[in-house]
């Protein structure tokens, strides 16, 4: 009896420990993103939406800055969305599982915990430099689709594994080939998943900053990138740019060039979500 | 009807006047790149914002990835201008010669740190460099912690020290001017990339004490109360008049911009960098530094158009 009582009260005291913990990040987020509204959201107009950059902060606009984490976006999702899945298709299903998977495996894992400044570097190196892409839109891209492929990898693989082994029983007793049955059957049933990771991982590259200032993305461009060659700027430099400024107009545009970019993020993660659901009702087994 | 006439008259004039600006020939077209400090880069994005009203086809874009990041990239011939908050050092210099690059050096602006503490701190009038130095050293780290350790008769009370990251260029000017080596101090300071910060700690601190760039008081004159800096020559409080005539030291920095010879040779460049000295003075103004004197930058003028002239030979 006393014991029930006991197991009870840790229950209890468990599921309030569990709930502090849920509003702590809760809170947190709803203070920031409060504050941020209350600074910003009175100077989002059109004027600000078109705007190019400026020293003085009441006609400094975001929209070379925007039309680059635009292109930015596109260009990374159409580079590490066919790699990654490629890649984790492969991992998961075609390659040996022997001591070199093992060490693909941990490296991937590896890969995904490296500072992306470190990617900044390399794409440096590699892309602006000896590939002589120079500090493009292209080199950023590449730069932020490498920072996000582990975590690709790793998403189409976990979708992958999801699927019942039951269903690829059957499409081979069928008479399938390895092929026919990824494409037919586990692709679209792990679609959703796999697209849900893609997006949260495009979110964290559009509001990656430090790599592209380090490839050599730009503060000041007057002018919105019109192929992949061209230089650029995106919304994380801006907000950076403005927040080091001394003057508190500055400061107003940052908190509403962050509304934007949070609004952008949304968007995609709302996006995600979607195909989440819009996938998983398509699925009848 | 009536409106018909002066209208048609506006009309003209307005043609006429578009057509007068094409005629020209001075309309260049290009794009200028640049590159470095991120305190120079409000000065050059300024300068950079008012030429594409006069040129509006020259595309300039600015870079903010350091002073030491710039120079990488203009060692390589990757940008035709560098933003710097400090003069090239002799790495940087062995990197433009590996690649065959030649350049020229002008300085465009003054930089001053101001020393700050909350204006209800009525003992501090002045600081001479010897104390902050005594402050601020590696040494007096968890040993300095105390107002009358700077000076005996100030308070007995503990003193709480504030500044700028130590990644940023103006940590490691004020380390250089006031320790004697750049990128040393104690290090229990309340440190953070964001000057704002720092404006919001001395202004809720009675024993507050920090340092950043003198553009970031001006904002805040009313939060913050500023502190004479004796040099050796008395106090002198950082004013346009005692930065630009280079009374305060050490505490103020030239600003500078380094142009590529081969970028130069272009038009467009010369055409930005005649417009850039030409404007700074009222621009630098509105950004928060300091002008050079007139003089200084009409040699600035001269030497850059040397520069060209020999450049053409």
């Amino acid at each position: 009896m006393n014991k029930v009582l006991i197991n009870r009260r840790k229950d209890l005291i468990f599921s309030v420990a569990g709930l502090i913990a849920t509003f702590v990040g809760l809170v947190m987020l709803v203070i920031f993103i409060g504050d941020i509204l209350i600074d910003g959201l009175g100077r989002i107009s059109w004027d600000f939406i078109t705007g190019l950059p400026s020293r003085n902060p009441d006609k400094a606009g975001i929209f070379t800055a925007m039309a680059g984490s635009v292109w930015v976006l596109f260009l990374t999702t159409l580079i590490s969305f066919p790699i990654g899945v490629a890649a984790g298709i492969y991992l998961e299903e075609y390659g040996k599982k022997g001591r070199i998977s093992k060490i693909l495996e941990i490296n991937i894992s590896n890969l995904a915990g490296v500072p992306s400044i470190i990617y900044g570097l390399l794409g440096l190196e590699i892309f602006a430099r000896l590939f002589n892409l120079g500090p493009s839109l292209l080199t950023g891209s590449m730069t932020l689709a490498l920072l996000i492929l582990p975590i690709i990898i790793v998403a189409t693989r976990e979708s992958i594994k999801a699927v019942p082994s039951s269903i690829k029983d059957a499409s081979y007793a069928l008479g399938a080939s390895k092929w026919q049955t990824m494409w037919h059957q586990v692709l679209p049933a792990s679609m959703g998943g796999i697209l849900t990771g893609v997006i949260l991982a495009l979110s964290r590259a559009v509001g990656e900053a430090a790599p592209l200032i380090v490839v050599g993305a730009l503060a000041y461009v007057p002018f919105a990138p019109k192929s992949p060659m061209d230089d650029f700027s995106v919304l994380p430099i801006q907000i950076f740019n403005w927040i080091s400024r001394p003057q508190q107009g500055f400061i107003i545009n940052a908190a509403a060039a962050i509304i934007v970019l949070l609004v952008l993020t949304f968007l995609m993660n709302g996006i995600a979500i979607y195909l989440r659901n819009h996938w998983q009702k398509k699925i009848k087994w | 009807m009536k409106n018909t006439i002066p209208v048609l008259l506006i009309m003209l004039i307005i043609s006429s006047c578009g057509g007068n600006k094409t005629a020209k020939n001075s309309e260049l077209a290009g794009t200028i790149k640049i590159d470095g400090s991120s305190t120079v880069y409000p000065v050059t994005e300024a300068v950079a914002e008012e030429f594409r009203a006069v040129q509006p086809k020259i595309n300039v874009t600015i870079g903010i990835s350091g002073t030491g990041g710039g120079f990488k990239k203009f060692g390589r011939g990757e940008t035709d201008i560098s933003d710097a908050s400090r003069p090239i050092k002799q790495s940087e210099i062995d990197l433009c010669n590996e690649n065959n690059i030649k350049y020229i050096e002008l300085s465009v602006a003054y930089d001053g740190l101001a020393v700050l503490v909350n204006p209800e701190n009525d003992w501090v009038d002045h600081f001479t460099v010897d104390e902050l130095k005594k402050l601020w050293e590696p040494d007096a780290q968890g040993k300095i912690t105390k107002w009358n350790q700077i000076r005996p008769e100030w308070p007995d009370e503990e003193v709480h020290l504030f500044g700028p990251g130590v990644a940023s260029g103006t940590y490691d000017y004020f380390t250089e001017a006031i320790v004697g080596e750049s990128g040393s101090s104690r290090g229990d300071f309340t440190a953070s990339e964001d000057d704002n910060v720092l404006v919001q700690g001395i202004a809720g601190d009675k024993y507050g004490l920090g340092f950043f760039g003198l553009a970031y008081y001006e904002e805040n004159k009313d939060k913050l109360k500023i502190i004479a800096v004796d040099g050796g020559n008395g106090p002198v409080f950082p004013t346009i008049e005692t930065v630009k005539n280079g009374s305060y030291t050490p505490l103020s920095r030239p600003l500078f911009i380094y142009i590529n010879s081969v970028a130069g040779k272009r038009t467009e460049v010369q055409e930005f960098v005649r417009f850039y000295l030409d404007n700074a003075p009222a621009l630098s103004r509105e950004v928060g530094y300091i002008p050079l004197e007139n003089t200084a930058y009409q040699a600035e003028k001269e030497k850059f158009e040397s520069f060209v002239s020999r450049l053409n030979e």
